[in-house]
């Protein structure tokens, strides 16, 4: 079997002569939930929106389970679904009209009771009368999300799906996000927030100004990039670290106040243990200590800044 | 392409319903409007003006008008409809869905074209009704009337799809039908025969295509009109042919639609 997604060496520049995308090349596999990751203006929407046919590809191949988004149009865009980052509503159809409508528009022959479900999936089956128009911005979120959802499709795109939207609709969306993936969709998401990423994600990429810097499963990436830390609150402040303490990766804050130990995450018990004995030995005291772990974000930023640092 | 066989009927229903549920919502103004204007031309040029006019080719003035008072709605209602119907889309954002659904260019515009042109066909077929109730009205080639009155109600829509996607906001939207279609129909032979004009203004008249498509419906209604039946078809089939072509390069190229 074909992977879902398959894009290779795809490029866009726009007509204002911006490079969006730069050689872009990713492999979707079936049923996983994939995070793209990337500072604004990174390119996440415009690769999506290529993907879907909204913004025209420059040079390179996209096929979606194995159909040319380009020579077999229908068959492609068929399967996939695209919950866009804004809010493009109608305005005086209803939600019931709307959603049904997408169904229609995507080829398929009416079908209430999926419909039904659909909306009753996303606690909208109350306000399926209501004119769209009327509904609050999250409310339309869901609208869109069961737009999307209206043609059953196998790809389901959600360009930053949780922007603007409230703690607890957050968690009832990475629950549907779940399901959806569940009953074997495939689920490409773009998103700010970092947590998000590592909550649902399977594997993650990283976008950067139009390049795709890394893609990794979620684990691996936690595990490899992933730096514990440990913080000794010092009795007396340090001028610099002593010559005898080189053999750790070592550093001062606050004044010489913090002593702070980086380490690699899954080798900690060897180190610690002989480090507080050396400490001991050279007669530093410490007050209070804490560990803590990098979270995704800041693999992140550090993935992202380090690259800024090196162009 | 492989697909170009397959009609996708399920797509095109759906957008042409979505279309005209837009315009059952506004049935009210849809149709009122038409009724009042065709009543007003009618008290103004058919009770008032036209017992001064006299005949013209052996027909009376208020019945004279007819044809030319349908058309005159018919090419502003089909440009209307049809841009707005295109416009709102893009300017919602909503035609995003448009853009990744699995229909052809054929098929967005048969769908969006043929609500346009299905709406502007009742209308005109109502402001009959209305007039017919003001003058007899005596149709010589009733099948080349509601033929006449299908093709331009479809070029018009079509003019007014290609517009709704080249405007970028709604000033540009109204830009054509106010400023170039609704006064070329003014001088395009609705109220008058281009006939009664000196040689100069007659000669001027000839280069504005309306005239050609006024004159066409009158021949179907009075079996006379201002030029020959057959040039008015071949101006009508040369407009119509221009808009599919220019639609089609719109779809190739993604024109104001993707970027
Ligand atoms: N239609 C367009 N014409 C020209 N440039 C565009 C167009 N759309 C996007 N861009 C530019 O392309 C770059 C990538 O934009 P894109 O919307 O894909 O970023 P993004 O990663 O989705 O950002 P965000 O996180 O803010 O949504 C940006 O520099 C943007 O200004
Ligand atoms: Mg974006």
């Amino acid at each position: 079997m074909p992977p879902i997604l398959s894009i290779e060496r795809l490029n866009k520049t726009y007509a204002s002569g911006l490079a969006a995308l730069k050689n872009i090349d990713l492999e979707i596999r079936r049923g996983e939930i994939f995070a793209l990751l990337g500072p604004n203006g990174a390119g996440k929407t415009t690769l999506i929106s290529i993907v879907c046919g909204i913004v025209t590809p420059g040079t390179g191949r996209v096929r979606i389970d194995g159909h040319d988004i380009i020579e077999d149009y229908r068959a492609a865009r068929a399967m996939v679904g695209l919950v866009p980052q804004e809010l493009h509503t109608d305005m005086f159809e209803t939600v019931w009209e709307t959603v049904s409508f997408s169904r229609g528009l995507f080829g398929l022959a009416a079908n209430p009771a999926h419909i039904e479900q659909v909306l009753r999936d996303l606690s909208l089956w109350d306000k399926r009368k209501a004119e769209v128009m009327t509904l609050s911005g999250g409310m339309k979120r869901r609208v869109l999300i069961a737009k999307a959802l209206a043609h059953e499709p196998k790809v389901l795109f959600l360009d930053e799906p949780t922007a603007g939207v409230d703690v607890e609709l957050r968690r009832d969306m990475w629950a549907l996000v779940r399901k959806l993936r569940d009953t074997g969709v495939t689920i490409i998401l773009t998103t700010h927030y970092i947590e998000e990423a590592e909550e649902m994600a399977d594997r993650i990429g990283v976008i950067r100004r139009g390049e795709l810097i890394l893609v990794e499963t979620k684990t691996e990436l936690m595990k490899r990039l992933g730096k514990r830390q440990l913080a000794l609150q010092l009795q007396e402040p340090l001028e610099r670290i002593p010559e005898e303490l080189a053999a750790w990766d070592l550093s001062l804050t606050d004044g010489g106040n913090i002593l702070e130990y980086c380490f690699e995450a899954g080798q900690e018990h060897t180190e610690i243990p002989t480090l507080l004995r050396r400490l001991q030995d050279l007669g530093i005291e410490f007050k209070d200590l804490s560990t803590r772990q990098s979270s995704l974000e800041e693999i992140f930023v550090g993935l992202v800044s380090e690259r800024e640092a090196a162009t | 392409m492989k697909q170009a066989a397959h009609f996708n009927r399920h797509s095109v229903l759906a957008i042409y319903w979505f279309e005209m549920s837009r315009f059952r919502r506004t049935l009210w103004q849809s149709l009122v409007t038409p009724v009042i204007t065709t009543v007003l031309y009618f008290v103004v040029f058919g009770a008032a003006i036209g017992p001064r006019m006299g005949d013209i080719d052996g027909v009376s003035y208020g019945a004279f008008i007819v044809p030319g008072l349908i058309m005159l709605t018919v090419f502003t209602e089909s440009l209307n409809n049809a841009s707005f119907g295109i416009h709102m889309p893009k300017f919602t954002g909503t035609i995003y869905e448009l853009l990744s659904a699995p229909v052809s260019a054929f098929e967005v515009v048969f769908a969006y074209v043929g609500a346009a042109a299905t709406k502007s066909v009742l209308i005109g077929l109502i402001i009959l009704a209305t007039a017919s109730l003001f003058t007899p009205i005596d149709i010589q080639y009733p099948m080349s009337m509601a033929i006449y009155l299908v093709l331009v109600a479809i070029a018009f829509s079509l003019a007014g799809f290609i517009i709704g996607i080249w405007a970028r906001g709604f000033e540009e939207l109204q830009f054509i039908p106010m400023l170039i279609v609704t006064p070329l129909t003014f001088l395009g032979g609705v109220f008058y025969s281009i006939d009664i004009l000196p040689g100069l203004w007659r000669t001027l008249s000839l280069f504005n295509p309306i005239v050609y498509l006024v004159s066409g419906f009158r021949w179907s209604f009075h079996g006379s009109g201002d030029v020959s039946i057959g040039v008015s078809l071949a101006v009508l089939t040369g407009f119509l042919t221009a808009c599919l072509a220019i639609v089609w390069w719109i779809f190739r190229t993604g024109y104001r639609l993707k970027s």
